[in-house]
């Protein structure tokens, strides 16, 4: 005659909102994420900015002025800094997404990856061509 | 041949006597080229016949003895303990129910896999005398890398969204459905996609890449789940916006 079993799992909780200091490689994580949002801000910005431009001169220039202070300088050296950093750990893992497979091997990362940093040169040269940069 | 004393702290868990789990100290005599499964079988039958844990071949192929070391999902065998300093930290897999000691309850992880189909469904098939299924060593390579999954389910004691949402279905299974999408032999697709691209799929997957980072296979669990959100997203497209593609 078998024994009974006493089967009374123990489940360990998860901190439901700090969760991402349990490991260096959650916080790399979040920070890849919450970059995001000063993207979110300078776009934010730039419609504020075509707001006051369609409001005409005066308000136009005063946005400008703006522009001009410190905060705001403070504000454009974080938002490119995070927008670089965003932006390169994601095109660093658009080979895991998109394997190029030619015939029995696949295109290395940095192929894959390099191309998306070519096309972002090539847009920006674009756009900048557009704005008269040049 | 060189031995030194190694400390280990090992997670015990009785659910017939304690409420919850408590560390154990143990100082075991390990040889150099010993693993930390090797220290674990020391204790068991020279200091302490009553830990559990489960092992079995040895040589990181059975995908038995994960666990937590130090904090991070590892295979037992495959840990050495010469590449730890200190006090090394033995606990059962994270995100998963403790049986007792170091065995966790991997219902959940076992349900998962069979509702992903992980078996070839012929596109065509055939009688066996009509011969076996062929295939070019370039369809093979498409798939290749996520057979070398060991079930071992490290992916997810490491994946966070798997701790916090347990209904995910998780890396490994979603990985083991795409492996069978990817064969050209395979025509399983649709019935696979009514798990894996639901909500509780691959969507749940917010791509923090814990999983590959831990995989002791090098399967790239993540790389599977995000070419699995692509061809998903495109499906929507397709049937979405180009419906006279529907046969």
């Amino acid at each position: 005659m078998a024994e009974k079993v006493t089967r009374r799992p123990y489940v360990r909780e998860v901190p439901r909102v700090l969760w991402f200091l349990r490991h260096p490689r959650y916080v790399r994580y979040m920070v890849r994420e919450v970059t995001c949002l000063f993207i979110g801000a300078y776009t934010l910005l730039m419609v504020v900015g075509l707001q006051r431009l369609s409001e005409g001169r005066a308000s136009w220039e005063a946005f400008l002025e703006m522009l001009r202070s410190p905060w705001s300088i403070a504000f454009h050296a974080l938002a490119l800094g995070f927008s670089l950093y965003h932006t390169v750990t994601w095109f660093n893992l658009t080979p895991k997404a998109l394997p190029v497979q030619v015939g029995e091997s696949f295109l290395p990362d940095r192929v894959v990856a390099g191309a998306h940093y070519a096309a972002w040169a090539l847009l920006s040269l674009v756009l900048l061509k557009l704005a008269g940069a040049y | 041949m060189s031995e030194r004393l190694v400390e280990l702290e090992v997670l015990r868990y009785n659910p017939e006597t304690d409420s919850e789990p408590h560390f154990q100290h143990y100082s075991v005599a390990c040889r150099e080229e010993w693993v930390v499964l090797d220290a674990l079988n020391q204790v068991k039958e020279n200091i302490d016949a009553t830990l559990s844990y489960r092992w079995s071949c040895h040589m990181a192929v059975c995908g038995s003895c994960g666990m937590m070391i130090n904090g991070e999902p590892k295979l037992a065998c495959k840990s050495f303990v010469r590449d730890y300093d200190g006090v090394i930290r033995v606990e059962p897999l994270a995100h998963f129910p403790i049986e007792r000691d170091l065995v966790t309850v991997i219902d959940d992880f076992m349900a998962k896999l069979t509702r992903v189909k992980p078996y070839l469904i012929p596109k065509n098939a055939k009688a066996v005398e009509e011969g076996e299924y062929r295939q070019t060593p370039e369809e093979l390579k498409r798939y290749k890398q996520y057979t070398l999954c060991i079930n071992c389910m490290l992916c997810y004691a490491a994946c966070p969204e798997y701790g916090l949402i347990p209904k995910f279905i998780g890396p490994a299974a979603i990985s083991m459905a795409h492996r069978y999408n990817q064969d050209s032999r395979d025509g399983g697709r649709a019935a696979r996609q009514e798990e894996i691209a639901a909500t509780e799929g691959v969507w749940e997957c917010s791509f923090t890449g814990a999983c590959s980072e831990v995989c002791p296979e090098h399967v790239d669990p993540a790389a599977a789940l995000q070419q699995v959100k692509i061809a998903s997203t495109i499906d929507w497209f397709k049937e979405h916006l180009m419906p006279w593609l529907k046969k």
